[in-house]
């Protein structure tokens, strides 16, 4: 790319709105997460507006440029670097009077500023009046007005930001603040507050449907029992909704098998390297797109329409007091959500947490919590042994939703261990914004997540399963003193496994899944067919006859799901506790801790359950 | 006039802000955040189990932990 002519520094407070606005600008889909603090690292993004190109910058986004927190550090030495052309500072303006104290700030520290006003929208559905040419009078800096999620307002600020680097206004005069930092921080509010007076009309009940969802979502008559409705529904259309495109696409790619082979033959490849693409990595992959892909493309849209529509600080809020009682950070509930999508992301925003001791607590425990790669193999075993004769997509996702609260429960358990032993400490103090709820553009998410999130992490899962699945076609094809390897291994791993509840074909599974959670069944089903008698797969229905037929009882399953649940985290995971702790030893801590909670779990309850055989 | 911390009140009460008695970082923070001497407060909504509890603060709802709440005083009206 040309080096750009001009540098935008884009601020602003947390839930503005402002990676939007950067999106809007750059056309780069960055993605755009409703909790504070979801921009942790710093995004560049670029456009050209009349011949011209801008670099954007997107800094952390944060309530004021003096705390002591990483992101505010970014933030501060950015700005007073003089690296930016011109600084962007994105306001809510539903929430005027908080989000100009960070500009105040920012306007003793820089030159030229633009503010954009954003979410105009949301203030128009609240009644909320606004005067901008008050606001940019009394300022003495462009204000621009956008409702950037609609395009609204994006040529009005790319020309305030083309006439603020070439022909400046004046600075506005630097207001005079006392010395003392506390005594200039107050006046500062005060000062915000006659401008949000002078801008902004709110009526006395603009929020009250702020309220209302509030009372609905987070009170103690309702709050827990709508967290897990919405989480349950959720469960449930994925499960009801992937049923179909996942059958569909299993019988279409796996009738594509025979045909790609005799097309390999005909180019005149060795039968056995036809064999190995075809059945090692053919399979393979079309089992992780066939088996992912519905799922994935059906959670990660819903996951995200709750982010959007602000619901996941809600979670954090009616979550703290166990992760008080667990004595880690109440921030830790956010990087636990975003686990959910995938662990090696929910590792890295546990950024978000300041203090390093709930930090590592947050990072050694994020892979308790199950991530996309890991639903479909709840779903299909939970579906296969305990839904399989009533059909029933409703009890499947009433089981899953039992296994998720299992794994929240054993996260809060892990914590207060590890909060009580080797990272002692008393939990520090944090403030929880409360966001005002959006009405989540339908559209955009489905774009978005589809796009940016399920296509991303399904070619990461395919890359992953398509040499993994070479690797398992030789293992299992070639033999050494009369059994494939794949049977070697499998019977050494054989006696843990069966204490556990398991076979040792099982845990081989896990074993080479470690590169991606998403492979652990496809290998399986490789490992039983290489040795079984069974040829072929289409359904759920033949996986279940398949894992009959190799000796699964629901005990089987209930253990599966168990160490499915608890066990080492997948390779990206590990790397990036590996980076995000620095620390070798760590990332052993962050390996074992879950692995030994899954193998323990499995061993207590085979010797339970064995006397019922 | 009544002298109390912010933990005191109940859903619907509101106060002002009278002094923050945090160490410093933590108490830079919840300046920032509009818990200023003088600044109105109300609080909107305890959490399921009762902590934490949400509060209205300049326009914007934070919420706080029992335990820090604890360390703001207020003044009632």
């Amino acid at each position: 790319m040309r080096e750009p002519s001009y540098i935008i520094a884009l601020a602003g407070n947390p839930n503005v709105g402002k990676s939007t606005v950067f999106n809007a600008l750059t056309h780069l889909h960055q993605h755009t997460g409703n909790w504070p603090g979801k921009t942790v690292a710093v995004a560049r993004g670029a456009f050209s507006y009349r011949g011209e190109d801008y670099a954007v910058v997107d800094l952390p986004g944060t309530y004021s440029l003096f705390a002591e927190s990483a992101e505010e550090e970014i933030a501060r030495d950015f700005l007073c670097s003089g690296q930016a052309d011109v600084t962007l500072v994105v306001a809510d303006a539903t929430c005027l009077e908080r989000n100009l104290n960070l500009l105040l700030q920012i306007l003793e520290k820089t030159h030229p500023v633009v503010l954009c006003v954003n979410l105009l929208d949301e203030a128009a559905h609240k009644g909320i009046a606004l005067d901008l040419t008050a606001l940019e009078n009394a300022l003495g800096i462009p204000v621009v007005g956008a409702a950037a999620r609609d395009g609204e307002g994006l040529d009005a600020l790319r020309e305030a930001l083309r006439q603020a680097v070439h022909a400046p206004l004046p600075p506005p005069p630097r207001a005079l603040l006392p010395e003392d930092p506390e005594a200039a921080a107050a006046l500062r509010m005060e000062r915000a507050a006659e401008l949000a007076a002078l801008a902004a009309r709110v009526p006395e009940d603009a929020h009250r449907w702020d309220r209302r969802l509030d009372r609905l979502l987070t009170s103690r008559r309702t709050g827990l029992l709508a967290m897990l409705a919405l989480l349950g529904l959720v469960f449930w259309l994925t499960i009801a909704g992937a049923n179909v495109p996942s059958q569909f696409l299993s019988e279409v790619l796996g009738g594509l098998q025979e045909p790609l082979r005799a097309l390999l033959l005909r180019w005149g490849l060795p039968a056995e390297v036809c064999a190995a693409l075809c059945d090692g990595v053919y399979q393979t992959v079309a089992w992780v797109v066939s088996v992912m892909l519905p799922p994935m493309a059906i959670f990660f849209p819903l996951f995200t329409l709750l982010e959007d529509a602000g619901y996941l600080p809600r979670v954090a809020f009616n979550l703290d007091r166990c992760f008080q009682w667990a004595g880690a950070h109440g921030r830790q509930s956010l990087t636990m959500c975003m686990g959910f999508g995938c662990n090696a992301c929910g590792v890295m925003g546990c950024r978000i947490i300041d203090s390093p001791r709930e930090r590592l607590i947050a990072i050694l425990t994020n892979a308790f919590v199950p991530c996309n790669g890991r639903l479909p193999t709840l779903i299909a075993v939970l579906t296969i042994f305990f839904a399989f004769s009533s059909g029933s997509s409703l009890l499947t996702a009433a089981l899953l939703l039992g296994a998720i609260v299992a794994a929240v429960g054993m996260t809060l358990l892990v914590s207060r261990l590890l909060s009580r032993t080797v990272l002692k400490g008393t939990p520090s103090s944090f403030a929880l914004e409360l966001p005002p709820y959006r009405r989540p553009r339908v559209g955009q998410v489905l774009v978005r997540s589809v796009l940016d999130r399920t296509l991303f992490v399904l070619a990461r899962a395919v890359m992953v399963a398509a040499p993994a699945g070479l690797v398992i076609w030789l293992t299992a094809n070639m033999t050494v003193g009369g059994a494939s390897l794949l049977t070697h291994l499998a019977d050494f791993l054989d006696p843990l496994g069966t204490l556990m509840g398991l076979d040792g074909m099982i845990l081989l599974a896990f074993v080479l899944g470690f590169p991606a959670n998403e492979i652990v069944i496809p290998i399986l089903l490789m490992g039983y067919l290489s040795t079984g008698s069974l040829t072929d797969y289409q359904d759920l229905g033949q996986l279940r006859h398949l894992l009959l037929a190799n000796g699964w009882t629901w005990q089987t399953a209930l253990s599966a799901v168990i160490f499915t649940l608890f066990h080492f985290p997948c390779g990206t995971t590990c790397a990036t506790i590996r980076k995000e702790t620095g620390s070798f030893k760590w990332t052993l801590l962050a390996v074992a801790l879950p692995t030994a909670v899954g193998v323990a779990a499995c061993i207590l309850l085979h010797l339970l359950l064995t006397p019922l055989r | 006039m009544t002298y109390a911390t912010l933990d005191c009140l109940a859903p619907g009460q509101g106060a002002t802000v009278q002094d923050l008695t945090f160490p410093a970082p933590k108490r830079r923070r919840l300046l920032d955040l509009g818990f200023v001497p003088g600044a109105a407060v109300t609080a909107l909504q305890a959490a399921p189990w009762g902590d934490p509890m949400a509060y209205g603060v300049r326009g914007a709802v934070i919420a706080l932990r029992r335990a820090d709440a604890r360390n703001i005083s207020i003044v009632g009206k």
